[in-house]
């Protein structure tokens, strides 16, 4: 039995992953239009997005070559990947050590390496200029993610995420100020990776104001559906890894099957109140330009320093 | 005789050293000797590599005395598992290298003669083993002019273009300087390893059973550092490289750019783990504040280049501050006595070199494709060269991939270890370093990510997107050129893939130096684990994630290709806008613009744009004939260091020169008043 | 009581964090925020150490901190902004993220001054110490890298906070009748600052300070 219990669970999460990350998606839309005094497309409409497209035919540019071509399915893969590492239900994954939390931020920036060189394939301004900002704001977004990550790592003297979570879930709870500061700092990070507001906005048709839209507005068909859904995981990824790294009380321990009910309901409460928390956020705030990003993600990383100083200083 | 590595590289060296000798009897075919002097300078490197590798694993150390030299001063040899690691690193790299020089070189042909290239192509490879094999000051510095020289040559090739002479000439002059400072250093440690007496004290063997006291100890580290930073191209010395380099040819560019420098490095790993054993923590930090600042000037300067070379050419010098990084590490953690953790730390910058080697040989020799296909250097009139060129495109997107540090290639194994071991910093006991550390890995973290943004740039806008240029006739590269780089692009692959068997392979080599290893704790989960610590610290599988990307992703293609939806052609949507032109793409200035806003600040910027009405008015700028667009980026260190330098020595030069009168009755003046001073003096 | 030295850590850092957002703050009116903000953390911390130390003049200086820096002192220039009619936004001599760079290098260097200390007191404040250098440090560098006059006094008010935290946090406080003394001049200091303001926009139509080096002999 005690074999088949993390497969089990691997699973178990591929699926939630897979499946679950449209449902957040959706349940986010909803949110959002309740806050803006609109009547929602329900809380599924993703799915039926993503069904839509993937039975549409697809359009090529006739210079488009093979990497326009492969880029859906290697972002798609990476991010079902990242789906195995995460603990979301459970410490118990077989994958979970195949790559540590550095790893896991590489395995996204391999997708928007490529998807970047998608958006220049094609040869028009809006690729390039998408390509051009979001290479950009990486850019910035990567030595913020990394302090955050080793301040949190501080913790537990490790960056596998597992430890991580067992560490924090299963040890004695201690406030910690320095995880308040890195929790902070990867709220706003988590915001510029996935492309919301106030970095970018995803939901904009104007293509001055793009950033990650811009770099797929030639795709079409089943490639978008995969861009789409990939996307919508990614979304759903960030909340689950910041749920792990500052709120995992819930996640079952290793080789806890039973405690597996209770986790997936405590997750869903947790969703819940991310969706939430972040239809707040983008409602509040207004979409800055492009030029006042560095100072988002500089203090992104000034909390993320403070978190680590703080350890040091007082703890 | 049986067989040893050391006879397998001395014979590697001497093979070399001959080719040259074969040069005037084929003087007349030249399309012959490229194919046979190619040929047999790829087997000796292959030898190079064998005795490379078989001293890693054995572990071993050889010595030997040559006879060769002055009188009292022979040639000692000395091959021991450092060396053999850099003679691996060396060796593979010029054994791709050669293979691709087939195809390469052949494409000079119609200019014309390629002797010199032949000839000093091998002497440059002799005399870069050479400076690896060498036991001692004496045979080290003239190994190092023989690479220095030869290389002179070679990136003087095409000497009929003043900027290329104009290269060559900053880079000797700058080569020089660096061995003035080596041999100062060396002449330091031989002095104080004899205590004046006698010239004994120029064996490293002699040198390393002294310990020097802390002042001259001090003074022989800056300058070796000083002296081999400025072979390496260590910010700021680094304004030579991207001169030199672009206008070698390729395959000459590929070797320096990815061997040449690491014999500087391999000269900083020996002076200062091996001859000077014992130093204080602050050494460790000057090497990694020069690493620092390497690697992020060199890739902001990157990111502002068009021209695919000069680009490729500021990668290296990021990639030395990166290597420099871990060393600077491993010296820090040394001087503290922790052994495991410098460890880590120099088997990720020693990993990172191997991985550097390769990868930017495979960009430079991916360049040189280029360049010959297309004859031009500038980005901006490139574009869709993947249609013409599928597989240099393939084969430059895996050199692309790799040096941005993404999994499953190597760039990111070598990465991944040098973040390990900054996140180990917490375990150091002086405070201040231990908040200092992680600001250096967050710049660390900065630098990747940028070198992602300029291959994104480069990759995209030399062979992705729609041609800009005139002429359209390019052609891919020749089989050769092809299989080279094909096998550069694999061993990425495998080292990237299997990075467990490559450490354990490498692990002699901490223990020698800094005395811990990782082999107990880095393959303890079996090889498709890397932990270098301690499993629940961290751990990697490369196998496991390049598998799994490749089935996830061949499982969603064969799922989706099995629907009935199909695939149509057509043109551009573009969000409908019709009459689009290749002059609409974005150019590589325009990629890089946010960056220059947010980064500017570093260089010298000087935009200019000037607008051309068509109305007759002049300020009416609503329907504009022509619009000039003019950017100048400069490196600062050109104004506050070189520039002032040049006209100091060129105001003494001029203060000295008075001397020179040209007339008869002064210089027989002079030699009166020497007489007078030396009979007072005597 | 490590629940309360926990409180404690806490209430120090979000000192810290706020002592960083005023050094980044753009809009006027969020500056008062934030200093109103960090005055009520102060004094919720003299609270507890006051509880903790067994300290009960502590509770006296904490509730004057209350009352003087959260409430009398941001109505005292919010007036005055109200009454200068001053627009929103303030400016900086160095960019932003330059200062924030500046902020943590002058964090950690009082990190390193205060490790002696540190290693030699015995109180459940000792590593607090480190924050409250830090904040007077960070308020200095606020009055260097602002241009407006009132961001300065705001600066000026900020320097006190950090040291009134140094003293809790170094022994246990000062003597009441110190810091009853310190409070005082603090809000005659805001008064004077008021009026010099007046005087100050009605010389040179501004009150951005660079304009003071106008009042230079001309060469």
């Amino acid at each position: 039995m005690n074999v088949f219990s993390p497969l089990f669970v691997m699973c178990l999460q591929f699926i939630a992953v897979l499946f679950a990350a449209p449902a957040f998606a959706g349940w986010v839309r909803m949110v959002k239009c309740w806050f803006q005094g609109r009547k929602s497309a329900g809380l599924f409409q993703p799915y039926r997005d993503i069904f839509k497209l993937l039975h549409k035919d697809v359009v090529l540019a006739e210079n488009a070559s093979w990497i326009f071509r492969f880029t859906p399915f290697l972002v798609f893969g990476t991010t079902v990947l990242a789906g195995v590492i995460i603990p979301i239900l459970s410490i118990d994954l077989p994958l979970s050590a195949t790559a540590d939390a550095i790893a896991l931020v590489a395995l996204f920036t391999i997708a928007r390496f490529f998807t970047a060189l998608a958006g220049l394939d094609i040869g028009t301004a809006f690729g390039g200029m998408g390509s051009s900002r979001e290479k950009t704001v990486a850019s910035m977004s990567e030595p913020a993610m990394l302090m955050a990550i080793f301040t949190v790592s501080l913790v537990s003297q490790s960056t596998s995420i597992s430890h991580m979570v067992n560490v924090i879930a299963h040890g004695e709870f201690v406030l910690r100020p320095s995880l308040a500061f890195a929790l902070l700092a990867f709220i706003l990070i988590a915001l510029a990776e996935t492309g919301r507001i106030p970095v970018d906005n995803p939901a904009t048709h104007l293509e001055l104001t793009m950033i990650h839209e811009a770099m797929i507005l030639e795709y079409s068909g089943r490639h978008l559906a995969l861009i789409e859904w990939a996307g919508m995981m990614k979304l759903f990824l960030f909340t689950t890894l910041g749920i792990a790294l500052f709120f995992p009380w819930g996640i079952a321990a290793a080789g806890d099957i039973t405690f597996l009910p209770v986790a997936i309901l405590l997750l869903l409460i947790k969703l819940f109140f991310a969706g939430i928390g972040l239809v707040l956020i983008e409602t509040g705030l207004a979409k800055m330009r492009l030029f006042r990003i560095q100072e988002f993600l500089g203090s992104a990383f000034l909390f993320a320093t403070l978190g680590l100083l703080s350890y040091f200083m007082l703890e | 005789m049986s067989i040893s590595p050391f006879i397998l590289a001395s014979s590697a060296i001497l093979i070399f050293l001959s080719i040259p000798l074969l040069v005037p009897l084929f003087l007349r075919h030249q399309r012959l000797l490229i194919n046979i002097s190619s040929l047999i300078a790829a087997i000796a490197s292959l030898l190079a590599v064998t005795a490379g590798v078989w001293t890693v694993w054995k572990g071993s150390t050889e010595s030997y005395i040559i006879l060769l030299g002055l009188p009292d001063l022979p040639f000692h040899l000395r091959l021991d598992p450092l060396s053999g690691f850099f003679f691996t690193v060396i060796g593979l790299l010029g054994f791709f290298v050669s293979i691709y020089s087939i195809g390469y070189v052949k494409g000079f042909l119609s200019h014309r003669p390629v002797n010199r290239l032949i000839v000093f192509y091998n002497l440059f490879m002799a005399g870069m083993f050479m400076v690896i094999i060498a036991d001692d000051a004496f045979f080290f510095l003239i190994s190092w002019e023989i690479m220095a020289a030869a290389s002179y040559f070679l990136v003087m090739f095409e000497d009929e273009k003043a900027e290329n002479r104009k290269g060559a000439f900053i880079y000797i002059l700058v080569a020089h300087v660096g061995a003035i400072a080596i041999l100062l250093s060396f002449g330091v440690m031989a002095s104080l390893a004899t205590g004046f007496e006698n010239f004994g004290g120029y064996t490293f063997d002699a040198m390393r059973q002294t310990e020097f006291p802390i002042k001259w100890a001090t003074a022989a580290f800056l300058l070796a550092f000083l002296g081999f930073s400025a072979k390496a191209g260590v910010f700021p010395l680094h304004v030579w490289l991207p001169e030199a380099h672009p206008v070698a040819p390729s395959n000459v560019s590929a070797l320096m750019s990815g061997v040449m420098l690491k014999t500087a490095i391999y000269g900083i790993v020996r002076v200062t783990f091996d001859i000077i054993k014992d130093f204080p923590w602050w050494w460790g930090v000057i090497v990694l504040i020069f690493g620092l600042l390497s690697a992020v000037m060199g890739v902001l300067y990157a990111l502002m280049q068009h021209d695919l070379k000069r680009l490729l050419a500021y990668h290296s010098v990021e990639n030395i501050g990166i290597i420099l990084i871990g060393i600077g590490l491993a010296m820090t953690f040394t001087s503290f006595h922790l052994p495991v953790l410098a460890a880590l730390a120099i088997t990720a910058g020693l990993y990172h070199t191997l991985n550097h080697a390769m990868f930017k040989g495979l960009l430079f020799m991916g360049a040189g494709a280029v360049l010959h296909a297309t004859r031009v250097r500038n980005m901006e009139e490139m574009g869709g060269l993947i249609h013409k060129m599928p597989w240099t495109a393939a084969l430059f997107l895996i050199g692309c991939i790799s040096i941005s540090a993404l999994p499953p290639f190597n760039g990111f194994v070598s990465e991944w270890l040098t973040f390990q071991a900054f996140l180990l910093s917490p375990s150091l006991p002086s405070p201040i370093l231990k908040l200092i550390f992680p600001l250096a890995a967050a710049l660390l973290a900065l630098t990747a990510a940028l070198a992602a943004t300029c291959f994104v740039k480069a990759f995209g806008i030399t062979f992705l997107g729609q041609w800009r240029g005139h002429h359209t006739h390019v052609h891919e590269a020749s089989w050769s050129m092809r299989i080279g780089m094909i096998l550069t692009a694999v061993s990425c692959l495998f080292l990237g893939v299997f990075p467990t068997m490559v450490i354990s392979w490498m692990d002699i080599i901490p223990e020698k130096l800094v005395g811990g290893s990782l082999t107990t704790t880095a393959g303890q989960f079996g090889w498709l684990w890397l932990t270098p610590i301690s499993h629940s610290r961290a751990s990697y599988s490369a196998p496991l994630v390049f598998l799994i990307i490749l089935v996830v992703v061949l499982l969603i293609y064969i799922f989706l290709h099995t629907r009935k939806t199909a695939i149509h052609r057509g043109p551009l949507w573009d969000c409908g806008f019709e009459k689009i032109d290749t002059r609409m793409q974005y150019t590589g200035t325009s990629f890089a613009m946010p960056i220059r806003r947010i980064f500017g600040f570093i260089f010298m910027i000087k935009e200019t744009v000037r607008i051309e009405a068509s109305t007759g008015t002049p300020g009416h700028n609503i329907f504009p004939k022509s619009i000039h667009y003019r950017l100048r980026v400069r490196d600062r260190m050109w104004g506050w260091i070189y520039s002032p330098v040049a006209d100091a020595s060129f105001w003494i030069a001029r203060k000295t020169g008075k001397l020179q009168q040209g007339r008869i009755q002064v210089y027989l003046v002079y030699s009166f008043v020497t007489i007078i001073i030396l009979l007072v003096l005597l | 009581m490590n629940i309360a030295a926990q409180i404690n850590s806490i209430l120090a850092a979000l000192v810290l964090l706020t002592a960083f957002g005023l050094l980044v703050q753009r809009r006027i009116y969020g500056l008062l925020h934030l200093f109103a903000w960090q005055g009520l953390f102060l004094s919720i911390s003299t609270g507890v150490v006051g509880y903790v130390a067994r300290q009960h003049h502590l509770y006296i200086s904490s509730i004057l901190t209350l009352a003087l820096k959260v409430i009398v002192l941001p109505y005292i220039l919010h007036t005055l902004i109200v009454r200068l009619k001053i627009h929103k936004e303030v400016e900086t001599v160095v960019n932003i993220p330059t200062t924030m760079l500046m902020g943590i290098a002058l964090v950690i260097f009082s990190y390193h001054l205060t490790a002696p200390i540190r290693e030699l007191s015995t109180l459940v404040t000792r590593s607090t110490i480190a924050v409250a250098l830090a904040t007077v440090m960070l308020g200095l560098l606020m009055m260097i890298t602002r241009r407006h006059a009132v961001t300065q006094i705001i600066g000026f008010l900020a320097m006190e906070n950090g040291l009134f935290f140094a003293a809790t946090s170094a022994t246990y406080g000062m003597p009441l009748v110190v810091e009853l003394g310190v409070g005082l001049d603090i809000l005659i200091a805001a008064f004077i600052f008021g009026i010099f303001f007046f005087h100050i926009r009605e010389t040179f139509d501004s009150l951005d300070v660079e304009q003071m080096a106008r009042l230079k002999e001309e060469e």
